[in-house]
C-alpha cells in the first residue's frame, strides 16, 4: 500500500456551529464589527444617525399642535420651553389639512373624491393581487375609469356612459372585421370607429340623452379641484394609461413596418428629449392658440394628456429593456407551437418583459407621480401651489417646514408604498430556484 | 459526444415506413443576405422515416430543418409539408406549425408558467382544445415522458433532462404528424442525455415521423432508416445507417465521421 491510500471508515456526524457565529452577538460580530474599518465606519454611522435624530425627534414631538397662527405658535413655544427655535408648529397643518388634501373642491362634497379613492382601491385589488382576489371583479375595474370621472366632475351621467360606448363600438367593429377581413384590419377600424364616436357623435348623444333623461350629480369645476388630491388624480390617469400606451410604443418600435416604427421612434425621442415643464407650458398656453376659439378643453384633461404622453414615451423604452432582455428562444418556442403574433405577445413575450422590466416601470411610476408637483407652475393648485397660497396668507407668512414636512409625508407614503409593491410583484413572480 | 450505448431492444413493429409523402424539398436555397446558407436540396421525407441529419458546426443543418416550420424563410424551390406548400400565406405557415413539432437545443421552454401551462398554453389558444381536455391530454404525455409529479412545478425547478422532457411533451400535445428535433441532447450532461433519448425512441418506436439533427451516433445506428449528411449547406450523402457509418462514400463524410467516432 503506498502512503496516498485512504479509505473513510467511519462517516462523520453534524456538528452546531461554534457559539461566536450564531445568535445576536454573531450577528454583531459579523454584520458590525467584522474588521477595525467596518468597526470606524459603524461608530461614524451610529454617531451621524444620534446627531440628525436628536435634532428632529424634538422637533417633531415638542411641536405645538393648537394655534390660529404662526405668532400665536411662537407666543405658545416661548411659554414652554423658553425659545421659538427647534419646534414645529402643527397647528398649520392642524388648521388647513383640508385644503392641502382637497384643495377648493366644495366640502360638502368631499365624499365624493373619498369614494372615488376608496372604490379605486377595489378597482386595484383585483389587478395587483390576482391570486387572492377573484377574478371577476376586474369588471368592476374596467367600469371604473368612467365612474371616477363622475364621482369627480359630478354633470350628468351621460358623459361617462357615452365614453363607455366608444370602446362599445370600437369592440364590435373590431369583432366584426377580424373575423371576416383580418386581425389589423380589425383593430385600425376599431379605433377608427372609437375616435369617429367620441369626437363627432357621443356630444349629440349626451345632450340627446340628458334632455330626455337628466340623471346627474351636482357638477364641480376643474379650478376647485386641488391639493393631493390632485396629485393622485393626475398620477393614477398618467400611471394606468401609459403603462398600456408605453407597451404598444415598445412593440411598434419592434416593428417591421418601418412607417410605424419611425413614428413610435420619432415620438419616444421628442417627448424624452423636452422638459415635462415645457409640455405643461403647451397644455396651459399654447393650445389655446390652435384650438378653434370657444372650444371649452379642460385644462387638467389637457395636463392629463400631456402627462401620460410623458410618462409613456419613458415607459415605452423601460419596457423594450425588458424585450431586448428575453431570449430569442422565446418567440421561436411560441412561433412552433402556431402561436399567432399577438398571442405569442400577450402569453408568452409580455408577461416576461413585464416582469423583467417591473423595478424600471415603477421608478417611471414614482417618478411621474411626483412630477405632478410642477402642475403648479402653470397655476393649478396642487400641494405645492396650496403651500405657497397659506403662506401668502398673513397668519402663516413665513412657515415652511412644517408645510413641506407635511407634503414630503404624504408623498412618501405613497411612493413608498409602491416601491414595496413593486418587491412582492417580483418575489412573487419568481418562478425558477435561485 | 458520440456513441452512448442504447441498453434496450428496439421495438421496430410500429416503425414503418409508408408511401405517403410527409415532406418534400425541391431545388431549395437559402441566403443569409449574400451568404449561401442552403445550396440546393432535394429531399423527400415518408411518413413513418426517421432521419438524422449530421454534418459539421455550420453546415446549415439548423437552418434546413428550421425551414420546414418556417421560423427561417427560404428564397428559392419549394416545400411541402403534408400537402401544403410553405409559402408567405400567414394561414398556410400558421396550419404548418400546428402540425410540425419542435423541439430545440435550449428547450425554449415559458418560463413564467408552469410545464402544465407550457403543455395547454398552445392546444387551447391554437387549436381551441377546452381546458379540462388539454390539461387531460397534458398529464397523458407528461406521463409518457415520465415527470407527471412535476406537472405543478416551473421550468426553472427542473434538470436539464426533465426540462427537454417537457418540451418533447408540450410539442407532442399539439398532435403533429412530424417531429422535428434541434440537436436535442447537445445542452445536457450525459447522465441526462439518456433519458431524452428514451424518450424520443419512445416516439420512434409509435411510428412518428421524425428529422433529428444529432451527434448521437447510437442513436442514429440503432433508430434512423436513414442518414443525411451536410457539409457546407449542401446533401453531401445520405444513406441507411449501416451502410453510412461502415461504408461511407465520400471523403468529406470518411473525414468527419473519423473525427466524431474518433477512429
Ligand atoms: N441569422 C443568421 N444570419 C446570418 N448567418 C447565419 C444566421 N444563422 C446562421 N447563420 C450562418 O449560417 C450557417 C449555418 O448555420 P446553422 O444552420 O446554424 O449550422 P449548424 O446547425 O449546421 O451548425 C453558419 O455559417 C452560420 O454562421
Ligand atoms: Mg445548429
Amino acid at each position: 500500500m503506498s502512503d496516498v491510500s485512504f479509505v473513510r471508515t467511519e462517516m462523520l456526524p453534524e456538528q452546531a456551529p461554534p457559539a461566536s457565529e450564531v445568535g445576536a452577538l454573531g450577528w454583531v460580530k459579523h454584520n458590525l464589527f467584522s474588521s477595525w474599518f467596518n468597526t470606524i465606519l459603524t461608530v461614524v454611522s451610529l454617531y451621524a444617525i444620534y446627531y440628525v435624530l436628536s435634532g428632529v425627534l424634538p422637533w417633531i414631538f415638542q411641536s405645538v399642535w393648537n394655534a390660529d397662527s404662526l405668532n400665536e405658535c411662537r407666543e405658545i413655544m416661548m411659554a414652554t420651553w423658553g425659545s421659538t427655535h427647534g419646534h414645529a408648529c402643527w397647528a398649520v397643518i392642524n388648521d388647513r389639512w383640508l385644503q392641502l388634501l382637497f384643495g377648493f373642491y366644495p366640502s360638502h362634497l368631499y365624499w365624493r373624491p373619498i369614494l372615488a379613492l376608496v372604490l379605486l382601491l377595489v378597482a386595484l385589488a383585483p389587478v395587483l393581487y390576482s391570486d387572492r382576489v377573484p377574478t371577476k371583479m376586474l369588471i368592476f375595474s374596467a367600469i371604473y375609469p368612467f365612474l371616477m370621472p363622475f364621482l369627480m366632475w359630478g354633470g350628468t351621467i351621460w358623459g361617462p356612459i357615452s365614453a363607455a360606448l366608444g370602446f362599445v363600438a370600437g369592440w364590435f367593429v373590431y369583432s366584426v372585421l377580424s373575423k371576416q377581413v383580418s386581425e389589423l384590419v380589425g383593430m385600425i377600424g376599431a379605433v377608427v370607429a372609437a375616435v369617429i364616436w367620441w369626437l363627432v357623435l357621443s356630444s349629440y348623444f349626451t345632450g340627446a340623452m340628458s334632455s330626455v333623461l337628466p340623471i346627474g350629480i351636482e357638477a364641480v369645476e376643474s379650478r376647485q379641484f386641488g391639493g393631493f388630491m390632485l396629485a393622485i388624480l393626475l398620477g393614477v390617469v398618467a400611471i394606468g394609461v401609459s403603462l398600456p400606451i408605453g407597451i404598444v410604443l415598445a412593440l411598434g418600435r419592434q416593428s417591421d413596418l418601418l412607417i410605424v416604427k419611425y413614428l413610435c421612434v420619432g415620438f419616444i425621442e421628442f417627448i424624452r428629449g423636452v422638459p415635462l415643464i415645457t409640455l405643461l407650458f403647451v397644455a396651459s398656453l399654447l393650445l389655446n392658440l390652435f384650438l378653434p376659439p370657444g372650444t371649452n378643453f379642460d385644462i387638467i384633461l389637457r395636463v392629463m394628456i400631456m402627462m401620460t404622453l410623458f410618462s409613456a414615451a419613458y415607459m415605452a423604452e423601460v419596457i423594450r429593456g425588458g424585450l431586448a432582455a428575453l431570449p430569442r428562444g422565446q418567440y421561436e418556442g411560441a412561433d412552433s407551437l402556431g402561436l399567432n403574433y399577438w398571442q405569442a405577445q400577450r402569453l408568452i413575450i409580455m408577461p416576461q418583459a413585464l416582469k423583467i422590466s417591473i423595478p424600471g416601470i415603477v421608478s417611471t411610476f414614482i417618478g411621474i407621480f411626483k412630477d405632478t408637483t410642477l402642475v403648479s407652475i402653470i397655476g393649478l393648485f396642487d400641494v405645492i401651489g396650496l403651500a405657497s397660497a397659506i403662506r401668502a396668507d398673513t397668519a402663516w407668512n413665513g412657515i415652511y417646514w412644517e408645510l413641506f414636512a407635511f407634503i414630503a409625508l404624504l408623498f412618501f407614503i405613497v411612493c413608498f408604498s409602491m416601491s414595496r409593491y413593486s418587491m412582492y410583484l417580483e418575489r412573487k413572480l419568481q418562478t425558477g430556484h435561485r | 459526444m458520440s456513441e452512448l450505448a442504447i441498453d434496450r431492444e428496439i421495438d421496430r413493429s410500429k416503425m414503418q415506413v409508408s408511401d405517403e409523402v410527409a415532406i418534400e424539398i425541391t431545388n431549395m436555397n437559402k441566403w443569409y443576405g449574400s451568404f449561401h446558407v442552403l445550396r440546393d436540396i432535394n429531399l423527400t421525407v415518408n411518413q413513418g422515416e426517421r432521419i438524422v441529419i449530421a454534418g459539421p458546426s455550420g453546415s446549415g443543418k439548423s437552418t434546413l430543418i428550421r425551414c420546414l416550420n418556417a421560423l427561417e424563410e427560404h428564397q428559392q424551390g419549394t416545400i411541402i409539408v403534408d400537402g401544403t406548400e410553405l409559402s408567405n400565406d400567414l394561414k398556410n405557415i400558421d396550419k404548418i406549425r400546428s402540425e410540425v413539432g419542435m423541439v430545440f437545443q435550449h428547450f425554449n421552454l415559458f418560463p413564467h408558467l408552469t410545464i402544465l401551462e407550457n403543455c395547454t398554453l398552445a392546444p387551447i389558444w391554437v387549436r381551441k382544445t377546452p381546458k379540462k381536455e388539454a390539461e387531460e391530454r397534458a398529464m397523458h404525455f407528461l406521463e409518457k415522458v415520465k415527470i407527471p409529479d412535476q406537472a405543478l412545478k416551473y421550468p426553472g425547478q427542473l434538470s436539464g433532462g426533465q426540462q427537454q422532457r417537457v418540451a418533447i411533451a408540450r410539442s407532442l400535445c399539439m398532435m403533429p404528424r412530424i417531429m422535428l428535433f434541434d440537436e436535442p441532447t447537445s445542452a445536457l450532461d450525459p447522465e441526462m442525455i439518456k433519458e431524452v433519448l428514451d424518450t424520443m425512441i419512445e416516439l420512434a418506436e409509435e411510428g412518428m415521423t421524425m428529422l433529428c439533427v444529432t451527434h448521437e451516433m447510437g442513436f442514429a445506428r440503432q433508430v434512423a432508416n436513414r442518414v443525411i449528411f451536410m457539409d457546407a449547406g449542401q446533401i453531401v450523402e445520405q444513406n441507411e445507417p449501416e451502410e453510412f457509418f461502415n461504408n461511407p462514400k465520400s471523403e468529406r463524410t470518411k473525414l468527419f465521421l473519423s473525427q466524431i467516432l474518433g477512429h
